[in-house]
């Protein structure tokens, strides 16, 4: 309880202090915490249609970009990672392709996809694969000469391999690249939704801040903050369990 | 006795450099031979051509039967972090169905007396726990050849001497056909039934010796008999070929003496 005190004091802290300043100054473009709450409130609660029509339609393109950023960067992380040959021919194209910010390519799909749902998309998984592929990559080549001895010595099928073996060995590191890839899948999220479109937060927090209405777009950031630190804590609890056979300290490792 | 294993003629080089330069040998069912030679004698690129992990440039191997496993010197690195004891031994019996894999896995824990560790995961447990569960997933495996590289070089004394007679035991009880590479002279003359004796780079076999002692091995009487020490002296002057420097004789001889005194029979 105490640990939980010391992780919110400075935030509440920082909320309460903007709120006494927000009264105080009155200004139309920092409104205080109570009046975005009330914003946010009537705003998705007491019209769930934009609840329903806007903001889930982001989430479901999210965590769709996302999931199929993650297959693609893991399966072609693991073969690339366990291929010295395919990692030659393949590395520099990876390297100028992931140096291209995402955003500078939003043109480009909406010539290939049109508006809608495939360009942003399109947008997401392209954004957010790298740092999945790229730590697929290093994790796969991180296992180690014995554990490859053992596996060719007891000549193990390939899938056992591949998923027995080459997998748990780079999870770590794939869920390193899961979580910065879940963060950026957010920023891309927004981004895709900022032009050709009139569906998701994105757009609905562009046509606040054209009708000059501030406490909507601070509503709307609030709750991609929301967003962003949920996504996050639920993908750590999941990487918790999944990376529980990890030794978790010096003492209960043996030499 | 029929034969398990025939190496003839083997050789490999890498490059410029012959790491094995001919050896011809056979393993019969059933025995323990041991390999001991000079570190970087290449033992180990021996173990990895028998093994099937690195194909020779000339010579063959043949193996009576149709796999053999292979406990390396790291356990550590040699288990998943990631199974349970009891996975871990399941690991090579992946096309079993799963009732004789446990089955089979439970038998092999059993051997090596780590039943009680079975759903612990392999570093919660002492180094010597480590490798008897990595000798378990051999046994596991029932291969035709158990290959062992320096199987207890990387524990201490105590579990050393432990895991020693835990092999001897074992395959004793299960008529297991052995080849450990060793560098350690006494524990090639404890284990063997059979010492080869190798040269250093490239390897050359000097000697196939037999060894004279009873099949049954005690760490303390057997250590100081006589045809150990005759024998363990025997090697260590095989392996000093060229090295006139150091009288082995000599320090044979003080060995002896020195043991004697200590352990009064």
């Amino acid at each position: 309880m105490t640990k939980f005190l010391q992780r919110w004091t400075v935030f509440a802290g920082l909320v309460v202090v903007w709120q006494v300043l927000g009264w105080l100054a009155e200004d139309p473009f920092f409104p205080p915490p109570s009046e975005i709450l009330s914003a946010a409130w009537e705003w998705w609660v007491v019209e769930p249609e934009n609840f329903t029509e806007h903001v889930v339609p982001s989430i479901v393109r999210l965590l769709s970009g996302w999931a199929i950023a993650s297959v693609i960067g893991v399966s072609l992380g693991l073969l690339l990672g366990r291929s010295d040959r395919a990692m030659e021919y393949a590395g520099p194209l990876l390297v100028f392709l992931r140096s291209i910010p995402p955003p500078a390519l939003v043109p480009v799909f909406l010539l290939l996809f049109k508006a809608g749902t495939s360009m942003q998309l399109a947008t997401i998984v392209f954004g957010v694969v790298w740092p999945v592929l790229l730590n697929s990559v290093d994790g796969a080549r991180s296992v180690d000469v014995t554990k490859v001895d053992t596996s060719a010595v007891f000549r193990i099928p390939r899938w056992q391999w591949v998923l027995g073996v080459v997998l748990p060995a780079a999870s770590p590191k794939i869920f390193a690249g899961l979580r910065v890839s879940l963060s950026l899948s957010l920023v891309l999220m927004v981004i895709s939704e900022l032009v050709g479109t009139d569906n998701g937060i994105g757009s609905q927090l562009m046509q606040a801040q054209r009708e000059f209405d501030y406490t909507r777009m601070w509503a709307g950031i609030v709750l991609l903050g929301v967003l962003g630190y949920g996504l996050n804590t639920a993908l750590l609890a999941v990487e918790r369990r999944a990376l529980a056979w990890q030794p978790r300290s010096r003492d209960e490792q043996h030499a | 006795m029929s034969n398990m294993l025939e190496v003839a003629d083997l050789g490999h080089t890498y490059g410029d450099h012959e790491a094995i330069g001919g050896l011809s040998f056979t393993v019969r069912a059933g025995e323990l031979v041991c390999v001991v030679g000079p570190s970087g004698c290449g033992k180990s690129t021996l173990l990895r051509t028998i093994s099937g992990l690195v194909s020779p440039t000339r010579g063959d191997v043949s193996l009576h039967g149709s796999h053999l496993a292979v406990v390396f010197q790291d356990y550590s690195r040699s288990l998943f972090p990631w199974l349970s004891v009891q996975g871990n031994v399941e690991f090579p019996l992946r096309s079993l169905p799963r009732a004789e894999r446990r089955a089979r896995a439970a038998e092999a824990l059993e051997w090596v007396g780590l039943s009680g560790a079975a759903r612990k995961r392999p570093w919660q447990l002492s180094g010597g726990m480590q490798q008897r569960v990595a000798i378990a997933r051999a046994l596991a495996y029932r291969p035709a050849l158990l290959l062992m590289d320096e199987p207890f070089a990387s524990v201490d004394a105590q579990t050393r001497f432990e895991l020693e007679d835990l092999l001897l035991r074992v395959r004793r009880e299960h008529d297991t056909t052995v080849l450990v590479v060793t560098h350690d002279i006494d524990e090639s003359v404890y284990l063997g039934d059979r010492i080869l004796v190798l040269s250093g780079s490239p390897a050359r076999l000097v000697a196939d010796l037999e060894v004279p002692l009873p099949a049954e091995r005690n760490q303390v009487t057997t250590r100081t008999d006589e045809g150990f020490v005759a024998l363990r002296s025997k090697v260590a002057r095989l392996l000093n070929v060229g090295k006139p420097s150091m009288d082995v004789e000599k320090w044979a001889a003080a060995e002896r003496e020195s043991l004697s005194e200590t352990v009064p029979s």
